[in-house]
C-alpha cells in the first residue's frame, strides 16, 4: 500500500552505500513486508518479549556470549577460575565430612557432593546475579528499546555454559572414581531442565523485585544461605529419614524442596544402586508427593514471569 | 493546542513515520522515598502520597517519512521525556504512538555500551538490539569503525576510551544500522569540529536518503539550517510548531525573555550616578530579545544621573558567550562631545550598529565614564541585558555580508 511514495521508506534498501554480501537477499523480504504495513495501534514501549522472537534470541545469546568471554577472558586463568571455586569448596567440604567428621558416607559420596555442589552453585550463581542485573544495566535499558526478558535469561544462559563445563568436570571425577555408565543416566538432562526452570523463574522475580526494593539483595543471600543447608548438599536425604520435625517426618518436609528433589534423583540415576538410595519419589513418600515440589517450580516460573512481564515496561523509569 | 495540531497534519496521504496521539506522560514523584521493604511494611499507606510531575501533555504530532524534524524547549521542558517515549522506552501513559519503519535512538549520548566489553562486543551487540541479525551486524561492522574513526582501538575496552570517542563510537553504530527513522538527542554538543562536521555530513546523507530524523538540541542554528518543522515544549506542552525561524525566536523569547527587563535591579541600590536598565531594540523601537542577523540592532540603557556630568564618555560593550568583547560602540570614537548633564537628569543612550554578529547570544555591558580617556569610570553595569542573534551558522564570529562569484579561468 505504501508503493505511492516511491521516494521515501521504500528507496531506502536501494540506497543502501553497500548491500551486505549474501545476507542483503535473504533479509530484504521480511523487512519489506514489515515496513509496508502500518503497525496497529498497541502500546508503544518495552515490554518483556517483544514482537520478534528471532532478535529476542539472538541478543540473549550474543549477550550470555560476551558476558561469558568475559568472565573467562577477563581474567588471567579464566575457565580455572570459575571451575575452582566449586572444586575448592569441594576439597575442603569434603576433608570436613568425610576425613574427619565421617559422617554421610555412603558409597561416591565425594561424586555426590560434587554433583550437588555444581548444581548447587549453578542454582546460587543465577538468582544472586540475576538479583542486580536489570540495575547493572541501566545504561542499556534506558538508552535503547529491546526486550527486557532477555536480560535475566543472558544472566541464567551465562550459568548454565558455566555449568555445562563443570558438569564435564564431575563426569570425569565420578569416572575416575569407578561410576560406570548406567542408562538411566538420561534422565540427568530432564533434572538440569527442572533446575534451570526453577532459577530462571526464581531470578526473573529478584531482578524486577530488586529495581523496587533495594533491599531484596541481603534478603536473597540469607534465603539463599538458608536454602544450601536445607537442600541434601553435604548430606544425602537419607540422613533425615528416622528423624521427625513438629510431627511430620523430617525427610518428607526436606523433599518439598525443588532443590532436594534435583540432588537425589540425580544421586539415585547416576550412583551405582546400593541399599540406601532411594529416587525422589520414594524419598518423598510416594509419586503424588512430588506434585508439591512440581507445583513449586511451576509456580515460582509462573509467578516470576507473570510478575517480570507486568513490571517490564516500567523498569527504564523506576532505575 | 488546537492551531498546533491542524499544523502538524502532513501534507500528503503516505502513511507518517511517527505518528503520535494526544501522549502524556507522568512520572510519580513519592514524598518520601520508600524503596525499603521494611518501611513499606511498617508504613503500608503513608507510600500513597506523591506529586505527579507531567513531563509531556497530550502532545500530537504527525512526522511525514523524510522529515527532519526537531524538538527544542528548555531544560525539564519535556524533550528526552518525548523522544523516549517515541523510542520506545517508556511507556505512555496515555495516547498512542505509531512508528513506521525501523527505528534508531541516540539518546543521552549513548545507545547503551557497556564499558567492560571492547568495541567489537559492544557493537554488535547494539546492533543486534537495534534490529539487524548477528551477520548483519558483524557485515556491518567496519562501516562502524570506520566512521567513527576508531580501527585502532577495536579491542580496546570501552571504559579506556575519552568520552568523545565513546560518543563517536555510539553516533556511528546508531547511524550505520540502516534504521528508517533517527532519534537525535544533542548529538553535537561533543566531539571535536571535525566530527560536528561529519554529523552534519551524515544529516545530508540522511536527508537525501529520505530518511525521516527526529531531532533533539539547544543548538538553535542547526536547528535553522536542518530542521524542515520544529516543535517547541514548554512544561511538557507543545506550545509552538512550524518553520525553523518563527520557532527559534519564541524559543529565544522564551529562553532570554525575561533578562532583558530584570536584570537592572542591582543598580537601584546606588547612591551615585548609575545605570537603571539596558535592552535591545530593533530597527523599529521594539524591545527584542531575539534578532535575526542583517537586521539593525540598538544597543539601549537609561542613567539617572546624580551629579553633574561635562561630556562623559557613553560606551556600549557587547559579548559574546564566551565572553569575548565583540563590539564596544563609544560616544567619543568620531570625537563628537556626548553634552553635558545635570545631577538629576535621565538620559536614555542607544547605539545602532549594522548587525553582522554570528548567530548566538550577546549581553549588553554599558557604561559611563568621566571626561577623557574613558578609564574614569562613574557607573557600568556588566551584562544588563542580551540578545540571541539568529540566522545561518557559519562559524564565524562575524558575518559581514558577502557577495560570491565563481569565474572559470
Amino acid at each position: 500500500m505504501s508503493a505511492s511514495t516511491p521516494g521515501t521508506r521504500d528507496a531506502s534498501p536501494a540506497a543502501e552505500p553497500e548491500p551486505l554480501p549474501g545476507a542483503g537477499r535473504r533479509r530484504r523480504r521480511p523487512r519489506e513486508g514489515a515496513r509496508t504495513r502500518p503497525r496497529p495501534l498497541r502500546p508503544h514501549g518495552p515490554s518483556a518479549f517483544g514482537s520478534d522472537l528471532r532478535r529476542f534470541w539472538a541478543l540473549t545469546l550474543t549477550l550470555a556470549r560476551t558476558e561469558f568471554k568475559l568472565r573467562f577472558f577477563g581474567s588471567v586463568l579464566g575457565y580455572l577460575w570459575s571451575l575452582m571455586r566449586p572444586l575448592m569448596l569441594f576439597g575442603v567440604l569434603y576433608f570436613v565430612f568425610v576425613v574427619i567428621a565421617r559422617v554421610g558416607t555412603f558409597p561416591y559420596f565425594g561424586v555426590y557432593l560434587l554433583a550437588s555442589i555444581v548444581l548447587f552453585t549453578y542454582f546460587a550463581e543465577v538468582t544472586g546475579a540475576s538479583v542486580t542485573c536489570l540495575v547493572a544495566r541501566e545504561a542499556m535499558l534506558r538508552k535503547v528499546r529491546f526486550p527486557r526478558m532477555v536480560i535475566p535469561l543472558a544472566v541464567s544462559l551465562t550459568a548454565l555454559f558455566n555449568l555445562g563445563m563443570n558438569l564435564i568436570a564431575v563426569l570425569v571425577f565420578a569416572l575416575l572414581s569407578g561410576v560406570r555408565p548406567r542408562w538411566s543416566w538420561v534422565e540427568m538432562p530432564v533434572l538440569v531442565v527442572g533446575l534451570v526452570i526453577f532459577a530462571t523463574g526464581i531470578g526473573m522475580l529478584l531482578s524486577a523485585l530488586y529495581v523496587r526494593y533495594r533491599d531484596v539483595q541481603p534478603i536473597w543471600e540469607v534465603i539463599s544461605q538458608a536454602l544450601f543447608y536445607a537442600s541434601p548438599v553435604l548430606y544425602a536425604i537419607d540422613t533425615a529419614r528416622s528423624q521427625k520435625v513438629a510431627g511430620m517426618n523430617a525427610e518428607h518436609l526436606l523433599m518439598n524442596n525443588p532443590l532436594a528433589v534435583v540432588f537425589t534423583q540425580m544421586r539415585y540415576a547416576v550412583l551405582p544402586p546400593f541399599p540406601r538410595a532411594q529416587s525422589a519419589a520414594q524419598a518423598i513418600g510416594g509419586w503424588p508427593h512430588l506434585a508439591v515440589p512440581l507445583g513449586i517450580v511451576a509456580g515460582v516460573f509462573a509467578f516470576g514471569l507473570w510478575f517480570f512481564n507486568r513490571e517490564a515496561p516500567r523498569i527504564a523509569e523506576n532505575l | 493546542m488546537a492551531p498546533s495540531v491542524e499544523a502538524s497534519r502532513p501534507p500528503s496521504a503516505a502513511p507518517s513515520a511517527v505518528s503520535v496521539v494526544g501522549l502524556s506522560k507522568g512520572f510519580r514523584l513519592p514524598h518520601q522515598q520508600y524503596s525499603t521493604l521494611k518501611e513499606r511494611i511498617l508504613h503500608p499507606f503513608r507510600s500513597s502520597t506523591y506529586d505527579e510531575l507531567r513531563a509531556v501533555q497530550d502532545i500530537t504530532l504527525e512526522i511525514p517519512p523524510g522529515e527532519f524534524f526537531g524538538i527544542v524547549g528548555r531544560n525539564g521542558s519535556g524533550k528526552s521525556t518525548l523522544l523516549k517515549c517515541l523510542a520506545g522506552i517508556y511507556r505512555a501513559d496515555r495516547g498512542s504512538i505509531a512508528i513506521n519503519g525501523r527505528l534508531s535512538p541516540f539518546i543521552e549520548l549513548g545507545v547503551g555500551f557497556n564499558s567492560d566489553l571492547t568495541a567489537r562486543d559492544n557493537v554488535i551487540i547494539n546492533a543486534i538490539m537495534l534490529g539487524l541479525t548477528r551477520r548483519q551486524a558483524r557485515a556491518r561492522f567496519d562501516d562502524v569503525l570506520a566512521f567513527a574513526e576508531l580501527e585502532e582501538f577495536v579491542d580496546l575496552k570501552l571504559k579506556n576510551y575519552s568520552s568523545g570517542m565513546t560518543v563517536r563510537l555510539a553516533f556511528a553504530v546508531a547511524i550505520q544500522v540502516d534504521a528508517d527513522i533517527l532519534l537525535i538527542d544533542e548529538v553535537l554538543a561533543v566531539g571535536d569540529v571535525s566530527f560536528q562536521q561529519k554529523c552534519y555530513e551524515q544529516f545530508h546523507r540522511m536527508q537525501r536518503e529520505g530518511k525521516t530524523i527526529v531531532f533533539v538540541t539547544h543548538d538553535m542554528s542547526a536547528v535553522e539550517r536542518f530542521c524542515d518543522r520544529v516543535a517547541l515544549l514548554e512544561r511538557g506542552e507543545m506550545v509552538e510548531l512550524g518553520e525553523p525561524r518563527d520557532v527559534t525566536r519564541a524559543y529565544n523569547e522564551l529562553n532570554f525573555g525575561r533578562l532583558a527587563h530584570d536584570a537592572g535591579d542591582a543598580a537601584f541600590r546606588s547612591t551615585g550616578t548609575f545605570i537603571s536598565e539596558g535592552w535591545f531594540e530593533d530597527a523599529g523601537g521594539e524591545r527584542v530579545a531575539a534578532l535575526g542577523q542583517g537586521e539593525a540592532m540598538r544597543a539601549c540603557f537609561e542613567v539617572l544621573v546624580r551629579e553633574p556630568l561635562e561630556d562623559p564618555v557613553l560606551a556600549v560593550t557587547l559579548r559574546n558567550e564566551a565572553g569575548q568583547t565583540m563590539v564596544v560602540g563609544r560616544s567619543d570614537r568620531h570625537g563628537e562631545e556626548s553634552g553635558s548633564f545635570a545631577a538629576g537628569e535621565r538620559l536614555v543612550v542607544s547605539f545602532e550598529f549594522a548587525n553582522w554578529l554570528a548567530p548566538s547570544r550577546y549581553t549588553l555591558s554599558p557604561s559611563i565614564a568621566r571626561e577623557g580617556t574613558g578609564a574614569d569610570t562613574v557607573a557600568v553595569a556588566e551584562d544588563i541585558a542580551s540578545v540571541v542573534v539568529h540566522g545561518f551558522a557559519t562559524g564565524g564570529v562575524l558575518d559581514p555580508p558577502q557577495r560570491f562569484e565563481v569565474r572559470r579561468g
